[in-house]
């Protein structure tokens, strides 16, 4: 069932889980096909966590479907259900315009290989040999090659080529030239695979569609439930607070932010030293700005491409990306294909940034800032639809405040954590039995196909546990 | 349970996970990474799968030893046995 408030909820579940981003969503829905007995609670009043949307003047803002890897195809199959699966499809058009280098690309192995050997005259050989060698990158390899090393070993000197290959992946992950290079390779390898997808219907009706299939599984789900404390007792998990019910569990997972799941909702006083002294290394990832655009109803924009990496900047660098007057932003163009009964062009800009300096702002500095941000956005999106400011009839700004609001990670994190994050998530229910993390860590575990992927993963360790008790 | 039966378990199991997989063309003694399109997550979910169905828990040190058709019937049979 759905409940809009924590009434809903029984006294006793196998398994509580806290948050509802596609990590929590997954790991409730695997747990409940496996037998147990699952609450799922968000503190929102919509589902989704990161993966969400919000409506405007008749518009629907979709916050964080950009695009993912093709292997969500089979993820969806197996996980959730045909319906969803057979709602994904590609988008083709995926462009690059810095000074550098302007191009459409269709982003898969064959396109990006064809563009380097043409347009940036790199040998076939030496193009093989990094594909093959990013395909090859697992979790257990040597960590100590930064992504700048490995891009110098084939690329050397090419920022340009640096570049092409690194911009996306910054915006799918957040992740830097200094981050460890395995990291890089596991999600390029995924990407890279076969192009671009999406979901046709929007954020919305994935989300949706997920709820149903929870419901039809069993999972209890309240919303407007926010978890105050993870009872632990006896070294063990035994429940969970909301307000004043205490409800009971033999396992909690966590979907909130691995940071805030250990000093706020567990409390650190319960977990061995050794493990927090891992613990205070985990640098949480940056977070993320947007300007969202709404066309009027009556007015239509031409196809420009459906996701634009653009730049003004001359030369590439992580910390230009990240610079609060970054130069580099991405557009996220939503037609009416994207959601085929709602006949509206919007457009979301993304870019990289940095709670610390927006945190420090005063009210009418950071309003300033924000103003700043969305003029700067429509001079870059103007010189793709020239016309687009007489069109506009909504224009909205968010800050890595705003997404430290709705998901309370810690400094506003939408990408998680670095590398790092993802042994104390993994090892987590070693110090405290019973307790479980999923979400956006450690990078890999990152993005859409990331999260929902992790969620499987942990599903696999809640059931083993609950099954050995 | 009898080594075919183990085998039958398996390969269902396989079938569940992918309905198009050519499973009558494979060599028991190969990587069935290499000869079905199966990753890292589709081992997981045998390994969730064993457990629901005849709770027996498979450590991750352990996976290695799912890698053939042959290292899954050798790895299962003492802990099949009886079920």
């Amino acid at each position: 069932m759905l409940h809009k408030s924590i009434n809903g909820a029984d006294d006793r579940y196998n398994v509580v889980v806290i948050g509802s981003g596609l990590g929590g969503l997954t790991s409730a829905n695997r747990l409940a096909r496996s037998g147990h007995s699952v609450l799922l609670l968000e503190h929102h009043h919509q589902l989704g966590g990161l993966a969400t949307w919000f409506k405007r003047k008749g518009h629907i803002f979709d916050v964080s479907l950009h695009g993912f890897p093709h292997g969500m195809v089979k993820t969806c199959r197996k996980y959730w259900n045909r319906d969803i699966m057979e709602s994904i499809v590609q988008l083709k058009n995926i462009v690059f315009d810095n000074p550098q280098f302007s191009l459409t690309t269709t982003f898969d192995r064959q396109d990006f290989t064809s563009i380097l050997v043409n347009r940036f005259k790199i040998s076939q050989a030496t193009i093989n040999d990094f594909f093959n060698t990013v395909a090859s990158m697992n979790f257990y390899d040597d960590q100590s090659m930064s992504t700048r090393e490995l891009f110098e070993k084939f690329f050397p000197g090419r920022d340009d080529v640096h570049r092409l290959l690194m911009e996306p992946i910054t915006y799918a992950n957040g992740s830097t030239l200094d981050d460890p290079a395995i990291t890089y390779g596991i999600v390029f390898s995924n990407f890279m695979n076969k192009g671009v997808f999406t979901f046709r219907g929007g954020t919305d009706h994935l989300i949706g569609m997920m709820a149903k299939e929870l419901v039809d599984n069993g999972v209890n789900i309240c919303k407007n439930s926010k978890v105050d404390r993870i009872v632990i007792e006896a070294g063990k998990v035994r429940g969970v607070l909301v307000g004043d019910r205490f409800i009971e569990a033999d396992s909690v997972v966590s979907n909130s932010g691995i940071l805030n799941t250990i000093y706020d909702l567990a409390g650190k006083e319960f977990f061995p030293v050794e493990f927090l002294d891992k613990v205070k290394t985990v640098r949480v990832n940056t977070s993320s700005c947007q300007v969202y655009i709404g066309i009027k109803k009556e007015e239509s924009i031409a196809d420009i491409g459906d996701l634009l990496f653009v730049s003004t900047a001359e030369k590439f660098s992580s910390d230009e990306l990240l610079d609060m007057h970054t130069r580099s932003r991405t557009f996220s163009l939503y037609y009416p294909k994207t959601r085929p009964d709602h006949n509206r062009y919007t457009v979301v800009a993304s870019m990289n940034g940095k709670f610390d300096d927006w945190n420090r702002l005063n009210t009418n500095e950071y309003e300033s800032e924000k103003q700043d941000m969305i003029d700067r956005t429509l001079v870059d999106l103007e010189r793709y639809i020239p016309d687009v400011r007489q069109k506009i009839d909504w224009l909205e700004a968010a800050t890595p405040k705003t997404i430290h609001r709705y998901t309370l990670h810690t400094k506003g994190t939408s990408f998680g954590t670095k590398f790092e994050g993802l042994d104390i998530s993994r090892s987590i229910f070693k110090a405290i039995p019973g307790l479980f993390h999923v979400g956006s860590v450690g990078i890999i575990m990152s993005g859409w196909l990331g999260a929902i992927n992790y969620g499987v993963i942990v599903a696999n360790d809640v059931d083993g546990y609950i099954r050995s008790i | 349970m009898t080594i075919d039966e183990i085998r039958e378990v398996i390969l269902e199991i396989i079938r569940d996970i992918d309905d198009e997989a050519d499973l009558d063309n494979l060599n028991s003694g190969e990587a069935l990474r290499d000869q079905l399109d199966l990753d890292s997550m589709d081992f997981l979910d045998i390994v969730m799968e064993l457990r629901k169905r005849y709770q027996i828990q498979i450590p991750e040190e352990d996976y290695p030893q799912l890698a053939t058709l042959d290292s899954c019937v050798n790895y299962l049979m003492p802990r099949l046995k009886a079920a």
